[in-house]
């Protein structure tokens, strides 16, 4: 573990190179052990894939004090929640064609079919390792590499609300309509930020993510909207 | 109901508080003044918290006409100020009474103008905040700048104050067209080498016309850096990107929470206010400092801050 300084008020811990299991579990452990500190001597803490982004007050605090909570939260035991977590968080996806635009793509480059590209998508099991760029926006990884896929050279100005999506090895749902550059290969119905909900996001940052395949009918039942998919 | 109507809401007028904190983890930005300094003046010359919902209006052109008694005051960016047609002082507070119109000219000097009232404008928070992030259509009145004919809450004054007050002159900042911004080396500095370092803090650049609320794109010198990307990490306010065209992002309050281009460091907040008042064609240089220093500095500005008095206007 590498402790940077980010700014004034930041420090960011680096967990590793690379994205793993272990160092997700490493990140939300270190996660929990400063969430007593948020609302007072820490602002807010930003966790993604091998680093966290711990935000403080420098009117209360100093870079010295945050480092050694930093440390004391890494060093502290697990305890028995988070030996068990893994909280698994299973999402419904309609892939029919009208809601895939880029699946055939992805089969072609990888010689699959649409039905196993599909296949292979749903029997992945997905870690959130970010949230970010825009409201709700969870970063699921890692695909099968079958069916990784480059970003659009030209990225789409209007991504339908609930798009499910493909970058590199990354997946994700899209939370409300958006510009975007992934492929889409699918759609959930399922809204992944609600601010009148609580809570706001159905995941968070470490949870698990399975996808099963609904049809259309069933997609429709559980509030999935078809609209502004052909104005892609 | 007292309010503010707004008459026209000029280029970019936002409801803004001190800033929304702690929900990066659902991917929120903070949002929140881009000059603090200035929006904390408004709100002390009016006896407000220091994070009451003001009026932050980009350029100028507001025109408000209010429904109820209050008081205002306008701080930051010069522009020409007038109550039913008269001109008024900047860093003071004025009473607003019902029937009058408020106008704000074209800032000549800086970019950002904050305009509040007595208590604060009534805003319901979302995530603990009224400040409006256009880009995640959240807070304000509907998540989006106002729009001619909003009404703006307010809780309407009993009676008029007896006296005004000022910001001291010698404590209002001044908004020079050429800045240089303190920064405190960091995150992927190392991957920067030293003739890139030196290529980066001793050369001038300018603010290109990509600058808003979300980041300042600079032109000048191209600064490279050994890597091209990281795996998307958190982005602190004033974080510096430099992506793969060489050319500085300064990343403001409603930058995105996290992302993948190499940073050198981060603008000391103090100086990324005066970045702020900056537009396109604007001079920026940088000068490196420890994060020790940057501390210092933060707690003698507050220490300023909370000791300067206000002084009556005769």
């Amino acid at each position: 573990m590498k402790i940077h300084v980010a700014g004034e008020n930041a420090l960011i811990v680096y967990f590793a190179e690379a994205v793993s299991d272990s160092v997700s579990q490493q990140i939300q452990h270190v996660a929990n052990g400063l969430q007593g500190y948020v609302g007072d001597v820490l602002i807010d803490l930003v966790p993604s894939y091998a680093s966290m982004l711990v935000i403080f007050n420098p009117l209360k605090t100093d870079h010295l004090h945050v480092r050694s909570l930093i440390r004391q939260a890494m060093h502290a035991p697990a305890n028995r929640e988070e030996n068990n977590a893994d909280n698994t968080v299973y999402l419904p996806v309609y892939y029919g064609p009208e809601v895939s635009p880029d699946l055939e793509l992805i089969a072609a480059n990888a010689n699959l079919t649409r039905e196993q590209v599909i296949e292979i998508h749903k029997a992945g099991e997905y870690r959130v390792y970010a949230i970010g760029f825009a409201p709700g926006f969870a970063y699921l990884g890692e695909t099968d590499a079958r069916i990784a896929a480059p970003r659009l050279a030209t990225p789409r100005k209007k991504v339908p609300k609930g798009a499910v999506a493909i970058a590199d090895r990354q997946t994700a749902v899209y939370p409300a309509v958006s510009p975007g550059g992934w492929n889409l290969i699918g759609c959930c119905p399922t809204p992944m930020f609600n601010p009148d909900a609580t809570p706001t996001m159905p995941v968070a940052v470490a949870d698990k993510v399975k996808f099963y395949e609904i049809d259309r009918e069933e997609f429709l039942k559980l509030g999935g909207d078809l609209s502004t998919w052909g104005q892609l | 109901m007292s309010h503010l109507e707004v008459v026209s809401p000029g280029i970019l007028s936002l409801l803004q508080d001190g800033g929304r904190y702690g929900q990066h983890g659902i991917g929120l930005t903070t949002g929140g003044p881009l000059d603090p300094l200035a929006f904390k003046w408004a709100n002390r010359l009016l006896g407000n918290d220091d994070n009451a919902c003001m009026l932050e209006i980009t350029v100028g052109g507001l025109k408000v006409k209010s429904h109820g008694l209050t008081q205002i005051a306008v701080c930051g960016a010069a522009c020409v100020l007038k109550i039913n047609g008269q001109v008024k002082a900047l860093w003071q507070s004025h009473h607003l009474q019902a029937g009058d119109q408020l106008e704000l000219g074209y800032a000549s000097e800086g970019c950002r103008v904050y305009l509040a009232v007595s208590g604060g404008f009534n805003v319901p928070k979302q995530f603990g905040s009224a400040s409006t992030v256009v880009r995640e259509g959240i807070g304000g009145l509907t998540g989006k700048g106002l729009q001619a004919g909003d009404k703006l809450s307010i809780t309407p004054l009993t009676a008029p104050h007896a006296v005004q007050l000022q910001v001291p002159v010698d404590a209002r900042p001044v908004y020079e067209s050429a800045v240089t911004l303190r920064v405190i080396p960091g995150y992927q500095e190392a991957h920067f080498s030293r003739h890139q370092q030196r290529m980066f803090f001793y050369h001038n650049f300018t603010v290109s016309e990509l600058c808003d609320r979300m980041g300042y794109r600079l032109t000048g010198p191209q600064v490279s850096c050994d890597i091209e990307g990281i795996l998307s990490e958190g982005i602190c306010l004033g974080a510096i990107q430099v992506p793969k065209d060489g050319q500085p992002i300064i990343l403001m309050n409603d930058r995105q929470t996290i992302g993948g281009y190499p940073k050198i460091g981060s603008v000391l907040s103090l100086d990324l206010a005066k970045l702020a008042q900056l537009t396109a064609g604007g001079v920026v240089r940088f000068e490196p400092i420890t994060i020790d220093h940057a501390h210092n500095l933060l707690a003698l500005a507050q220490f300023k801050f909370e000791k300067t008095q206000l002084e009556p206007v005769a």
